[in-house]
């Protein structure tokens, strides 16, 4: 199968100009970053652009950098890029274990950062850790520049609180100083799947919690009432259990062909419930290490 | 129609006219004429479609060929070329494949790797492979291979 519909492809040399074919074409254009995803909705016919601007050419999208406590990732910046980089594994490792669970080694030197948080589907892999840090997400339109917290992002399946003409040019991560985090994500098996279910837990010192959810509503989404709970606790079995018992009340799975959803919703409160005693232990720093297997 | 892209497959230097429609695997199978990457699913699933990238692996499905204007590509066919590259001596010796669809995808996933990381550990190995999907031999020969491949000096 081919992609069967003509565009035309564009690679601008700057983001002025970028932002002037978005300006120019509106939704008739689409933007290339990693392609992952984008081609194969091409393919499949889920979207059909008459532009395609690719944003390889444009300088000053790509890289992690480091600055005043808070990291930021370029537009460009791929899950690949997460999992080399020094400076994520000494300040955020739990970016590099998401980045780890995405796909394979060949889509993860594509598929960026920021290509996950725009394509927004329920599954996606990005925003539980990226929500639990409370990430906001840089953009460029013809207003000029604005930030949009990644809490207001997600508007529902493939919907973001992007604007006509709008251009993702990175993420901020505020860094949550000394903590232990946790991404766990549930497939039908190991590598590669989509998930069924995630959990990103951050536990930050004075018994605050960060929980964020992914593939069990329409966007990926905090938890607050489980952090309001958590919070003050102790993790012992009792706050564990209080907390497992308030996932039913928060997610709102579907059944769909990678599981029922009832099946995610047990695996949810498992998934808490190790997420948490995991993150806990990385704090105190007798936890596993980042990127064990847990599930 | 009408967009002049130069690629570089294999040492070889290509100056195409390409509609932007065309994917990689397109472009490399139909026109370069290099025929180990396979049209599997598709969708970046399968990995029957990979090449190196800049000495990356890529899903070439997935992969516009404009994108890949003034890139070095590396096919099975070049991996190959000045004689069986240690891996895949390594995977002959371990009899790795049946069918051999997904071999080349394999054998580049595995050049990857062991650039970046000369003596991986199993756990490297299957995180390499993941993505290469093989319906033929449940893995363990191959994921071996590979192994003995990092225990060369």
């Amino acid at each position: 199968m081919t992609i069967t519909r003509s565009f035309t492809y564009v690679k601008p040399g700057s983001l002025p100009e970028a932002l002037a074919l978005l300006a120019e074409h509106g939704r008739g254009a689409a933007v290339l970053a990693g392609g992952t995803d984008l081609v194969s909705w091409m393919r499949d016919d889920l979207v059909a652009p008459e532009v395609v601007v690719d944003l390889k050419g444009v300088p000053g999208l790509g890289g992690i950098a480091l600055v005043n406590g808070t990291l930021r990732l370029g537009a460009l910046a791929t899950f690949s890029d997460l999992l080399r980089s020094p400076v994520v594994a000494a300040a955020f490792p739990v970016l590099a274990e998401m980045a780890g669970t995405v796909a394979s080694v060949g889509i993860r030197n594509r598929a960026t950062v920021v290509g996950n948080l725009c394509s927004a589907v329920p599954s996606n892999d990005a925003g539980p850790v990226l929500l639990a840090a409370g990430a906001s997400v840089q953009v460029s339109g013809p207003q000029g520049e604005r930030t949009i917290a990644l809490a207001n992002w997600f508007l529902g399946p493939r919907r973001t609180a992007l604007g006509r003409g709008e251009l993702v040019t990175g993420v901020s991560i505020p860094l949550p100083g000394p903590h232990g985090g946790c991404y766990l994500k549930l497939g039908r098996y190991r590598g590669e799947d989509l998930a069924q279910a995630s959990v990103a837990v951050l536990v930050l010192p004075e018994r605050r919690y960060r929980i964020a959810f992914g593939a069990v509503a329409p966007a990926p989404f905090r938890a607050a009432a489980i952090e309001e709970y958590l919070a003050g606790r102790s993790l012992d079995d009792t706050a564990l259990a209080g907390a497992s018992d308030l996932v039913p009340g928060q997610i709102s799975p579907i059944t769909d062909l990678r599981a029922s959803a009832e099946y995610r919703t047990h695996l949810c409160r498992v998934m808490l419930v190790r997420a948490l005693r995991a993150a806990a232990g990385r704090l105190a720093g007798d936890g596993p290490a980042y990127g064990t297997r847990l599930l | 129609m009408g967009h002049r892209v130069t690629l570089r497959v294999n040492g070889e230097r290509w100056d195409l006219d390409l509609d932007p429609a065309e994917t990689l695997l397109e472009v490399l199978r139909g026109r370069v004429g290099a025929k180990s990457p396979k049209v599997g699913c598709e969708r970046g699933d399968c990995g029957s479609c990979t090449v190196l990238l800049n000495g990356q692996t890529v899903r070439s499905c997935l992969v516009l060929a404009v994108e890949a204007d003034g890139a070095e590509i590396t096919t099975l066919e070049g991996v190959g070329a000045a004689g069986l590259a240690p891996v895949q001596r390594a995977l002959l010796q371990h009899n790795s494949f049946q069918c051999g669809f997904c071999a080349p995808g394999v054998v580049l996933s595995a050049v990857e790797l062991l650039a970046e990381h000369p003596h991986p550990s199993r756990h490297q190995v299957q995180e390499a492979l993941a993505g290469n999907l093989c319906r033929c031999t449940g893995y363990e020969p191959i994921i071996q291979a590979v192994l003995a491949a990092g225990e060369e000096p």
